[in-house]
């Protein structure tokens, strides 16, 4: 993991590669997603890079009938709308994501708690796309 | 940390408004000028505006909707008031509210002793993907919005981790949207001023003039149940749970204490103010209701010396219909997990045990964002002076409070309000 600094790109840098990254605090071992260079709950700078395992459980979620623009351009709509929402990692930290697989034709039914793991979905122009984060149920 | 006691009073001596909605015609200087003269006309011994030091001005963001930043000096000297400092203050959708602290402040410290706080948004020229896209501003760009969040989805989300903890049911969501567009039926000022019943029977009627099938809808309950008349937003969150994109400006004048009595026969006394700050959502320890706001709260309790069942009427962020069920928890009138049993059980409504958002709220007087703090503040004035009209909170309220949130939660700013006469 040397290539990858803690500065918030490397963030999606790892994820071109399928990779979940975050901190860890060596000084009190606070960890936190996405990765940062000072510990948001002891003040400490002393953050050490960490690959997430890429399992967790639905926490909170939403189904989108009326998406942004890029989601738009993504094929998503009023008749194909998208889950989104966040996740609870094994190692504590959550994260946001778009969640793959589930029924979204009864949002009520969707349980809070489902085991997820994690995956990526490409998204943006032809020849220009990115990998954004996803969460697979 | 222990509040610190204000050096000295601060009074409301004037306050007012634009009407909220959607004006193709005005900009923000018409907004802010209909505001600044509604605000003069509201007070009891008239303005000399030569006696205005400063002005503080909450707005969201007139460069991404009007192409224009710098806003500040351009109200101050289009209402006649340069050289006076005039800034503006931005918070998100809280930095109407945000803008009457630093108001607040700067009186309290004694730096200056007469101070006009405006706050303006004029959001409508934009096509409405632009102004989606300039209120995701208010997220984190990086982490929040790649993800696939809107701003409806952000609270969409707190309602499923709300309704998983408490078995609320979306019949309690409803509720408040059918009080607060009942209490905005009675503002001259609402962007919506119709009730629910009033926006069903409407479109049948219009049905019926065009020969299309009507809509048997029988009560406000089952309009709102009916995706065909109340579509899905973001799940939980349908149509009429989202408050509206709106043009609008407010303006109220604060003075030191000791000069409300020079501008004022009825002041409203800033009693008590409370801020906080917060990371996104997913990094809070609590998706079901708002840190921010229970630390704002806390601090203005503090500073008045209130506590939440002082408070006679409250104005609070609902943004979206799941908001001011959390914010009635958050600002303790409610234990958590009761507020969507006293929405239902009619305790928020303008006769309950906790009236919130006479004015219509966000809901239904409309969401100029940068407006909306300082509108709050209005609405308070009104109430407190038994001004109110038709909507007049019932015995005389004497305490109240405004409750304003930037983005989902990563500011909110509380005030408390006292009539002392």
């Amino acid at each position: 993991m040397a290539d990858l600094s803690l500065t918030s790109k490397s963030f999606f840098t790892a994820l071109e590669d399928g990779r979940l990254i975050g901190s860890r605090c060596k000084k009190c071992g606070y960890t936190v997603a996405p990765q940062r260079l000072i510990c948001p709950k002891c003040h400490a700078d002393q953050m050490e890079l960490i690959e997430f395992s890429g399992r967790g459980k639905l926490a909170a979620y939403t189904v989108i009938y009326v998406p942004p623009t890029e989601m738009q351009q993504a094929g998503y709509d009023g008749k194909n709308p998208y889950c989104v929402g966040i996740v609870t990692l094994d190692e504590g930290p959550r994260v946001n994501t778009q969640i793959l697989g589930l029924d979204l034709t009864h949002p009520e039914q969707i349980q809070i708690g489902t085991p997820l793991s994690m995956t990526t979905i490409a998204r943006g122009p032809e020849g220009a796309q990115k990998k954004y984060l996803a969460f697979q149920a | 940390m222990t509040q610190k006691k204000l050096l000295r009073g601060v009074a409301m001596v004037g306050a007012g408004m634009s009407k909220f909605g959607a004006f193709p015609d005005k900009s923000s200087r018409d907004l802010f000028v209909e505001a600044y003269q509604d605000m003069k006309a509201s007070m009891d011994k008239g303005l000399d505006p030569r006696e205005i030091q400063a002005f503080y001005m909450g707005n969201f963001s007139s460069d991404q909707f009007e192409g224009q930043a710098h806003m500040a000096p351009i109200l101050a000297s289009w209402v006649g008031l340069a050289p006076i400092p005039a800034l503006r203050v931005e918070d998100a959708c809280a930095s109407g509210g945000v803008a009457l602290r630093q108001a607040f402040m700067a009186i309290a410290a004694g730096i200056y002793d007469v101070v006009l706080v405006g706050g303006v948004e004029k959001m409508t020229d934009l096509p409405i993907n632009e102004v989606t896209k300039a209120l995701a501003s208010a997220a984190d760009t990086q982490f929040e919005i790649p993800a696939g969040f809107t701003f409806p989805g952000f609270y969409a989300t707190m309602a499923t981790a709300y309704m998983h903890q408490y078995n609320a049911t979306l019949t309690a969501f409803n509720q408040v949207s059918i009080k607060n567009h009942e209490n905005g039926s009675l503002n001259e000022k609402a962007h919506f001023g119709t009730s629910i019943k009033d926006v069903y029977e409407g479109k049948k009627s219009k049905a019926a003039a065009q020969g299309k099938p009507v809509p048997t809808w029988q009560s406000e309950k089952e309009f709102l149940a009916d995706p065909r008349g109340n579509p899905w937003i973001a799940w939980p969150m349908s149509l009429f749970d989202c408050s509206p994109v709106s043009d609008g400006a407010a303006a109220v004048l604060l003075v030191s204490e000791e000069l409300a009595s020079k501008y004022s026969d009825h002041p409203v006394f800033i009693i008590g103010s409370g801020q906080a700050s917060d990371g996104a959502l997913a990094e809070r320890d609590s998706l079901t209701h708002v840190p921010s706001a229970v630390t704002a709260a806390r601090q203005a309790y503090e500073m008045a010396g209130v506590g939440p069942n002082d408070i006679d009427l409250a104005e609070v962020h609902d943004c979206f219909t799941i908001a001011e069920i959390m914010a009635s928890e958050d600002l303790g009138f409610f234990q958590h997990g009761e507020g969507w049993k006293a929405a239902l059980d009619g305790k928020t409504a303008r006769n309950g045990e906790h009236p919130i958002n006479s004015s219509g709220g966000l809901k239904s007087k409309g969401h100029p964002v940068g407006a909306s703090g300082t509108a709050q503040a209005v609405e308070i004035w009104k109430q407190l002076r038994g001004t109110a009209g038709a909507r007049q909170v019932p015995n005389e309220p004497k305490i109240g409070l405004t409750h304003n949130v930037g983005g989902s939660g990563q500011t909110t700013v509380v005030h408390i309000f006292e009539s002392r006469s």
